[in-house]
């Protein structure tokens, strides 16, 4: 038996994170309590260099590496790049807060960029098995992060649920790729595609069992029960970046799997994903409208996006995968930007994360309260914000690929949803300031604020530098 | 260059006021928002001296916004004709009315937050009207929206501000459902939201689509422009301050349906029915809001029923094939309009904010210019000969019996001279309640000068100069602005938009010449002034009987509304019962978000908070996935 052979220079970019990861948690445990602000900079520096590796790692044509079961193409490194914005925001917008609250810097952190490295190798594996490996990397640190504030008895039952219900989903989909293995012979996409085509009953269960593993991650119904109470216990920030990094890299792996490999069975599964799209889009809609705590409320908003995004998984094309790609960068910068604005307050030393501690910031802090109102403008998808585009360009591309339907449902459900986002903003421009709600940001918070609504603004009114870059993307796929 | 900057000086005006508007000296915001909208005007008025503007029109691209396949839309502003009269009236009211703000908020403590709005709203109202393509002008539509809801909440700590802001913007949602479909189905047609793209387009329309997309799109101006059945909201906005409502809910914003309308005549030329119903639904509105108008008690409540019924008149035109006309009346309705409610607001200004007609009178001798203005506005709006309202309503009522093909449509006509004498009693009316001295101080006096206002100094006195000016004003205006359409002086204004729609006059219906119209809706005019005088000189108040009380109750709509909120959530369908009612047809949309509301709630209860729950809902999501799956 011969080792295949290894190009390391393919994966550096998951090295970089790796090894920051490491180095962050070692040098943590030598830091005395006081003095762990350097551990933030160490993993934005990590995060800095690996994007910067991303970008330079020539992707003109795909390179396999790890016996084809690791693959660097333009799509892997359009994702990676979103994949470490995220993080890099996320470490932005916990930096005040971890030190606030004395949550343990070095293992935070550590956790933080190991999930990130899942999500990285969700998004370049070409075989089940990385997929899956990606997929746990990026799942287990989450659950220890959701239950990192260890005198929180919320965060502990949240850290619970979502590690109960995690291992439940993912026995599903490993379970889902050993059928695809029993039916194809190979875990390797390009393999699997090829038997695709068949359709014998064993492959088409392992497929549907894939969906609802990736389905859990990416909060799509009927697989999202957990998210709601999940987000409103972990801790803000950690409710922040798990509400987008699980979902970039189910949604990474759900193009991976269906709309590149599977592409030739599209009539199949997409009758299947759009049904589940128009029920995750209704009630994430429709359930949010009842919330009146604002992680909650984010939480079944981030269901509703879920929906929104797997119409371009639905449409199929190349269209509906620049539109996803696009939408999944426009949903990282608009959602965690509104929890930077809610971690910009506290309420007697908690977290501020009920509507009604919002009443009357326009009046104590207009920037904030018009970032905060440009957030919600943005989710509810009007223009001039990035959400509308996003939104558009996924409806545009399901309407090409045949699913009027599917369209129809997801404009009604934008209007429904404009009634709760709009509210947030309503209740800031009016009512009286609540005198126990303080100020409580920093340094960190307001870069990652400026960046945010700079970013939703800019991509709102000037798009077309990054969706030629997507476009290009997309079409440099097979 | 310049067409930008007509935006950007209200959008500076409301960043300064907006962020720094609380630390500048107490005079400092009503200054930078009125010489933001000054120079904006200035702007516009420049613009308008180039050529181009009055033939093929200015156009300005910025940037391309969107591009998707063959899909694309530009960021494109365009001042021809239509937006460049709109552009006049919204800079040029917005102007005088925010100089009037000045004296009227003195004392508002918000003064920087109303005229940061304010400025936000100028700003936006002119991306709606200088939009060059539809995706631009929608950018404008939900802004204004917006501005309208901040502006009517204003004073949030009154609840019924608060809950009138709310009321105007779940309303509006219904229509921007509509509107927003209509631009999808538009755009997924023409593959362009450019209104040059659209216009070409159309002539090569099936006529179904353009059917369909046009009644989409009239729903939207329903909404926006309050029209029946969406009307419910206007007369609630009258809670906020009175120059906005001068200036949003009767002169600018409420006219957007009617603009986009005009900017869209191309593609409403080719649905026929669509411009039957818009005709119908304007002619219904115009003469439904006149017998509501006529025994509200509110003065401002009479005028904002009136802008509804006026805004019926403009719809009534565009739906008869007479755009032009109804861009005409446009214009002299905001300039009269704006002067009745900014005398209104005078009016309140000088009571402390009494408004209810009851409680009125006899403020001609202490108020005698804001009287006289009010006055002028009044014929104006009942159409007294040579004034500005007699030549655009006239011109409309023309139009529509010369487009009458059948009994249909000279039924419209027939709604429109009826209305004309309806709102004639019905503006005398509050005139003489108002500022005619009450017929006897016995038995009830409805204000006594010696008790004065709650500040106990002095009773009403007469408007300070910065709101007299802009009063004054709009008086002349009303008095001879109806020249620019009189076909004596050769009518400049009408006849640049004639050109710009593409419409010469119809050639007579033959039978009836125009003087004999003109004479038909002058003493209809005439008589509903003699009639409101006759009503009301000896009394305070005719009671209308029977009719008055289903009047007062505006037709029942609004509580056929309110029982069939309540109807679906209490007594299940009831009201299934009555078909093809108005009421139902508003119960079912706002119904149907009570039933969303529910659902929400049956939601929760899904939402145990259990782990072993949660695991359920997944498994039993796997195992109909699964069949699905298998079994297909």
């Amino acid at each position: 038996m011969s080792l295949p052979p290894v190009d390391l220079r393919l994966i550096l970019p998951e090295m970089i994170v790796a090894a920051g990861a490491v180095l962050v948690m070692l040098w943590g445990a030598f830091l005395p309590p006081g003095r762990q602000r350097v551990l933030r900079w160490v993993s934005a520096f990590a995060i800095i260099l690996a994007l910067g590796v991303v970008l330079a790692l020539q992707s003109g044509e795909p390179a396999f590496s790890f016996g084809a079961m690791h693959l660097r193409d333009a799509l892997t490194q359009t994702l990676q790049v979103i994949v470490l914005i995220v993080a890099l925001l996320a470490v932005l917008l916990s930096g005040e807060y971890v030190e606030r609250t004395h949550l343990e810097t070095g293992e935070y952190y550590a956790l933080l960029l190991s999930s990130a490295l899942g999500a990285m190798l969700m998004a370049a594996s070409a075989d089940l098995l990385l997929l899956f490996l990606g997929l746990e990397t990026l799942s287990i640190p989450l659950y220890v992060l959701a239950a990192i504030a260890r005198r929180d008895l919320r965060s502990q039952e949240a850290g619970m649920k979502y590690f109960l219900l995690g291992a439940f989903s993912t026995t599903f989909f490993l379970y889902g790729v050993a059928l695809i293995f029993g039916s194809a012979g190979s875990t390797n996409l390009a393999r699997v595609a090829s038997q695709a085509g068949a359709g014998s009953p064993l492959m088409l269960a392992g497929i549907g069992l894939l969906t609802i593993g990736l389905g859990f991650k990416a909060t799509i119904v009927p697989f999202h029960s957990w998210a709601p109470d999940v987000y409103e216990g972990a801790p803000l920030p950690v409710t922040a970046y798990m509400s987008v990094i699980a979902k970039v890299g189910a949604f990474a792996a759900i193009i991976r799997v269906f709309v590149i490999a599977l592409s030739a069975g599209a009539v199949q599964w997409g009758a299947a994903l759009a049904a589940l799209s128009v029920l995750t889009m209704i009630l994430g809609n429709v359930a949010a409208l009842l919330q009146n705590n604002l992680k909650r409320l984010l939480g079944y908003s981030s269901i509703a996006h879920a929906g929104f995004i797997l119409i371009g998984i639905v449409a199929a094309n190349r269209a509906g995968i620049s539109a996803v790609v696009f939408y999944l960068l426009v949903y990282a910068l608009m959602t965690l930007g509104a929890f930077g604005v809610v971690l910009m307050l506290e309420r007697r030393g908690e977290e501020a994360d009920e509507i009604s501690d919002l009443a009357g910031l326009a009046g104590r802090s207009p920037l904030l309260a018009g970032a905060m109102t440009l957030f919600m403008v943005s989710l509810a998808g009007l223009p001039p914000t990035a959400g509308f585009l996003a939104k558009f360009y996924v409806f545009s591309a399901a309407l090409d690929a045949g699913y009027p339907v599917v369209v129809i449902v997801a404009v009604v459900t934008t209007v429904v949803s404009a009634y709760f986002y709009l509210r947030v903003a309503y209740t800031m421009f009016i009512g009286q300031p609540a005198p126990e709600v303080k100020f409580a940001g920093g340094r960190w918070v307001s870069a990652a604020l400026i960046v945010t609504s700079a970013g939703v603004l800019v991509l709102g009114i000037f798009p077309a530098p990054v969706t030629n870059f997507i476009e290009q993307m997309a079409n440099a796929l097979k | 260059m310049v067409l930008l900057f007509i935006i950007l000086f209200p959008l500076a005006g409301w960043l300064i006021n907006g962020f720094a508007g609380g630390r500048l000296p107490p005079r400092a915001p009503g200054l930078v928002g009125s010489a933001s909208v000054g120079l904006s005007l200035t702007a516009a008025l420049v613009a308008v001296q180039q050529p181009e503007v009055w033939r093929e029109g200015l156009t300005a691209s910025l940037f391309t916004w969107i591009s998707a396949g063959e899909f694309s839309a530009r960021a494109s502003l365009v001042l021809d004709p239509l937006s460049a009269v709109m552009t006049l009236v919204v800079t040029g009211v917005g102007f005088l009315i925010h100089i009037y703000s000045i004296g009227y908020m003195a004392e508002d403590p918000g003064k920087s937050r109303y005229f940061a709005y304010l400025n936000l709203f100028i700003a936006s109202m002119l991306v709606l009207v200088l939009a060059g393509n539809l995706l631009v002008m929608f950018v404008g539509w939900e802004l204004v929206g917006l501005c309208s809801y901040l502006l009517i909440g204003f004073w949030f700590d009154r609840e019924r501000a608060a809950d009138a802001g709310r009321k105007a913007f779940i309303v509006n949602r219904i229509g921007d459902a509509g509107f927003l479909l209509g631009i999808l189905l538009l755009a997924v047609t023409v593959k362009s939201l450019d209104f040059k793209a659209i216009a070409d387009a159309s002539s090569s329309m099936a006529v179904p689509v353009a059917t369909a997309i046009t009644l989409l799109l009239f729903v939207g101006a329903t909404g926006k422009s309050a029209q029946l059945p969406l009307h419910v909201w206007l007369p609630d906005a009258m809670e906020g301050p009175t120059p906005v409502s001068a200036l949003i809910h009767a002169a600018t914003m409420v006219t957007a349906g009617v603009y986009m309308i005009g900017r869209l005549h191309p593609l409403f030329t080719q649905a026929e029915l669509t411009l039957g119903v818009v005709a119908a639904v304007g002619a219904a509105t115009a003469f439904f809001a006149a017998t509501v108008a006529l025994v509200e008690h509110d003065l401002k409540r009479v005028l904002a029923y009136s802008t509804i019924s006026q805004l019926g008149y403009m719809f009534l035109a565009m739906g008869v094939a007479a755009a032009p006309a109804g861009m005409f009346h446009l214009t002299t309705h905001a300039v009269f309009k704006a002067l009745l409610f900014l005398a209104a607001g005078s009016v309140m200004h000088a009571m402390h904010g009494v408004i209810d007609m009851r409680r009125l009178g006899g403020l001609a001798r202490p108020m005698r210019w804001t009287a006289l203005g009010f006055v002028i506005g009044a014929a104006a709006l009942a159409g007294f000969p040579f004034t500005a309202g007699f030549f655009s309503k006239d011109l409309i009522l023309e139009r529509a019996f010369a487009h009458a093909r059948g009994w249909g449509s000279y039924l419209l006509w027939a709604a429109g001279v009826a209305t004309a004498f309806i709102t004639a009693v019905y503006i005398t009316r509050a005139a003489i309640l108002t500022f005619a001295p009450p017929p006897s101080h016995h038995d009830h006096p409805p204000f006594d000068s010696a008790q004065g206002g709650p500040s106990g100094s002095r009773g009403p006195h007469e408007a300070p100069p910065e709101m007299g000016w802009p009063m004054a004003a709009l008086a002349a205006l009303s008095l001879g602005g109806g020249f620019l359409g009189a076909s004596a002086v050769g009518a400049p204004l009408l006849h640049s938009l004639e050109r710009f729609f593409n419409s010469a006059p119809e050639p007579e219906a033959g039978a009836v010449p125009v003087l004999a119209l003109t004479l038909v809706s002058v003493s209809a005019a005439l008589a509903g002034m003699l009639a409101g005088l006759w009503l009301y000189r000896g009394r305070r108040d005719a009671s209308l009987s029977a009719l008055g009380q289903f009047l007062s109750h505006k037709w029942y709509i609004e509580d056929l509304y309110n029982a069939a909120i309540v109807g679906p959530l209490r007594r299940g369908a009831q009201f299934l019962a009555s078909t093809v009612e108005l009421g139902i047809i508003d119960g079912a949309v706002i119904g149907v978000a009570g039933a969303v509301r529910q659902a929400g709630a049956s939601f929760r209860r899904f939402q145990t908070g259990y782990v072993r729950n949660y695991a359920a809902v997944l498994l039993a999501g796997t195992v109909l996935l699964l069949g699905y799956w298998l079994t297909r």
